[in-house]
């Protein structure tokens, strides 16, 4: 199977490997041939005529999606004939393409937009009105569906098809009519329905709720780890910092996904899209000791509080509530504060009720927090009784537990209406984490840690795959990372 | 850059500038050349002879200042025949603004045809440099620079801020 041919291609050399078509090999070494309608995850149906090439020996141009690379084929892309034949291609997708990129959201990231710069500049030899279409169909709940812009590359249809096998969209009409649109009865409501937007070449389909809010050209992008779930999808994080009266000021403009063959593939799921968009919400900047007086401290002077605080009792009554939320660095500290150091033995690590949700067979994974597995892997020994909130409860009731220690987790979730009597009842209550919750409200100290986007670390997903992110955006307030934070406790703690 | 030294000597006086006589007498005799050469190309005009117009001082405080038919002066945001702002918020403008000095914020418009609008559109005419580029990117031309107001001062940085009602205050 691995056999390798040569083909030259615009002069250069070219591997391909049997059954590759001259497109997927180009791309391959990295050579971009203009396309509209093939995707390596959803075929090549041939209809977008954009990746037409010259042969040589062929009487007519070919479409480079579907010519098998054969041994000693001699290809050019950007030789004039190659390009004239491109470029009137892209001149019938512009024949009805409404033209309207100063109001269309992909602008800036638009495949008729680059190609017409790159190819194109003609003066459009089209005299007649063009034909009207329905502008501003929303089909779900993420997607809108602008049918002039769209340009029949049937992407969308051939995703809903293949990959999300939810069958939504079809293309309807013939001819100059034809239109991609809804299937009668149904909405665009699949969980993968953000990626239609993604691999849309042209403004047809967009984002709903990135719609008008922010231009891509002042997006800043940087590679992360979607922290929903375990599977640890590879992502783009966009950013917008430079003009914060942009997207409502909210600094995290949108989540892209990353091409990885192991993990994810070329998808994201809508939950982990559209779920951290309150990104900005809720935020704690400040090192709080709120019982029994009120009042901020440094951070110096928080950690010699709490360190006291947490060796105040026999710490059999001490217990820790931790998720997989915690990058490798921050397990790390976290064992060497709470299992050498102040040997706990209460731990609260399970992802029900508050962090498990909808898994399917494509993406989504049960527990909602990226890093169990880095905790795991890690180990903390058979001292330790692995609790779960109910039992947790339980202890706090009998009196078993005076003072918990919650790291970015909120016990409201998990125990109702009775939390605050609940968390009422504790002699020490820390809280740690980048968000306000009922634990942060009641909690006597309370210490904001960094968010995901706010620092650098490494997830090991459900695979074991070790993956790491960057840093995004500035930590807000005094918030500092989760590990630095362990280990600074620790250093006070250490006998 | 670093920063260099150089040493500047200072020209010489000798008594006939320091009695400042000699200098008094070459300034005025400037004065007066352009004197008469003024009053004879507004006489030659009087006359009626082809002659080069000569100076005249314009009294700008209290007479309208002369503006060139293409003069940049303040913004003023175009409307549609209906009377809404052409604006469609493509950001163009604030884009290419080298001063930095507009800022837009887009909404979605009650018009499927229109699709988008600017919700604010604010100019800080204290940081415009007046260059004109925003009306050169415009692409619904709906942003010109022909207000003909010069005079923009305002007692505070924050008064020099105009927003979409006052740019369009002026436009039919």
């Amino acid at each position: 199977m691995d056999k390798t041919l040569r083909f030259t291609l615009d002069g250069r050399p070219i591997e391909a490997r049997l059954g590759e078509t001259v497109l997927e090999a180009a791309t391959r070494a990295g050579v971009m041939i203009p396309h509209y309608c093939w995707h390596q995850a959803l075929g090549n149906p041939g209809n977008c005529r954009m990746c037409i090439v010259e042969v040589e020996g062929a009487a007519k141009p070919q479409v480079s999606c579907r010519l098998p690379a054969r041994e000693g084929l001699v290809v050019r892309s950007i030789s004039p004939a190659a390009r004239r034949a491109q470029c009137s291609a892209l001149e019938f997708h512009l024949v009805d393409h409404p033209l309207d990129c100063p109001v269309c959201d992909q602008s800036g990231e638009c495949g008729l937009q680059d190609y017409y710069m790159d190819i194109g500049r003609y003066k459009s030899a089209m005299r007649e009105d063009k034909a009207h279409a329905g502008k501003r169909l929303a089909l779900g709940p993420h997607i809108m569906l602008d049918q002039e812009r769209c340009i029949m590359c049937t992407r969308c249809t051939r995703f809903v098809g293949q990959v999300s096998k939810s069958h939504e969209l079809g293309i309807f009409g013939r001819g100059h009519r034809q239109a991609v649109d809804l299937v009668p009865g149904r909405a665009l409501d699949n969980p993968y329905s953000g990626n239609l937007a993604d691999i849309c070449p042209v403004g047809a389909l967009t984002d709903r709720d990135f719609r008008f809010q922010v231009r891509v050209w002042y997006l800043d992008s940087t590679e992360s780890i979607c922290p929903g779930c375990s599977r640890g999808c590879n992502i783009f994080v966009h950013t917008s910092t430079r003009r914060p009266w942009q997207n409502q000021g909210r600094r995290l403009a949108r989540l892209k996904p990353r091409f990885s063959p192991e993990v994810n593939g070329h998808w994201i799921c809508d939950e982990g899209r559209y779920g951290f968009l309150d990104f900005d919400s809720k935020r704690l900047g400040r090192v709080m000791r709120l019982k029994p007086v009120s009042e901020e401290l440094s951070w110096d002077r928080a950690a010699q509080e709490v360190a006291a605080a947490l060796r105040r009792k026999p710490v059999e009554g001490l217990a820790v509530a931790a998720s997989g939320a915690l990058s490798n660095e921050d397990w790390l500290a976290f064992k060497e504060l709470f299992v050498d150091t102040l040997q706990a033995r209460r731990f609260l690590f399970a992802p029900e009720p508050d962090q498990a949700g909808t898994e399917d067979q494509l993406l989504r994974r049960r527990e909602k927090t990226p890093n169990l597995e880095g905790g795991k892997a890690l180990g903390f020994g058979t001292k330790i009784e692995s609790l779960g909130w109910d039992s947790l409860a339980g202890d706090i009731e009998a009196g078993k537990v005076w003072g918990l220690y919650v790291i970015d987790r909120d016990p409201a979730q998990a125990w109702g209406g009775r939390s605050r009597e609940l968390l009422e009842r504790l002699d020490l209550l820390i809280y740690q984490g980048p968000r306000q919750c009922l634990a942060g409200e009641l909690a006597h100290y309370r210490l904001p840690a960094t968010a995901w986007l706010e620092e650098e670390g490494h997830f090991t997903n459900f695979q074991g795959n070790v993956q790491g992110y960057q840093r995004a955006l500035q930590p807000l307030g005094a918030a500092k990372p989760d590990w630095a934070i362990f280990a600074d406790l620790e250093r006070r703690l250490k006998p | 850059m670093a920063m260099t030294v150089r040493p500047v000597s200072r020209p010489r006086r000798g008594l006939l500038e320091q009695s400042y006589l000699w200098e008094v007498a070459r300034g005025l005799g400037v004065t007066f050349r352009h004197f008469f050469i003024n009053l004879a190309r507004h006489c030659l005009r009087l006359a009626g002879l082809r002659a080069e117009p000569g100076a005249v001082t314009i009294q700008y405080p209290d007479e309208p200042a002369v503006l060139g038919r293409r003069a940049r002066t303040r913004h003023r945001l175009l409307r549609r025949p209906d009377g809404s702002p052409r604006c469609t918020a493509c950001l163009l403008c604030e884009t290419i603004c080298p001063a930095r000095c507009i800022r837009i914020t887009a909404e979605e418009s009650p018009d499927p045809a229109v699709e988008k609008r600017a919700k604010t559109f604010d100019i800080d005419l204290g940081m415009c440099v007046f260059c004109g580029h925003c009306v050169e990117a415009c692409p619904v031309d709906a942003i010109h620079m022909d207000a003909d107001q010069v005079e923009l001062a305002a007692y505070s940085r924050g008064d020099m801020i105009w927003d979409m009602p006052a740019l369009m205050r002026d436009t039919k």
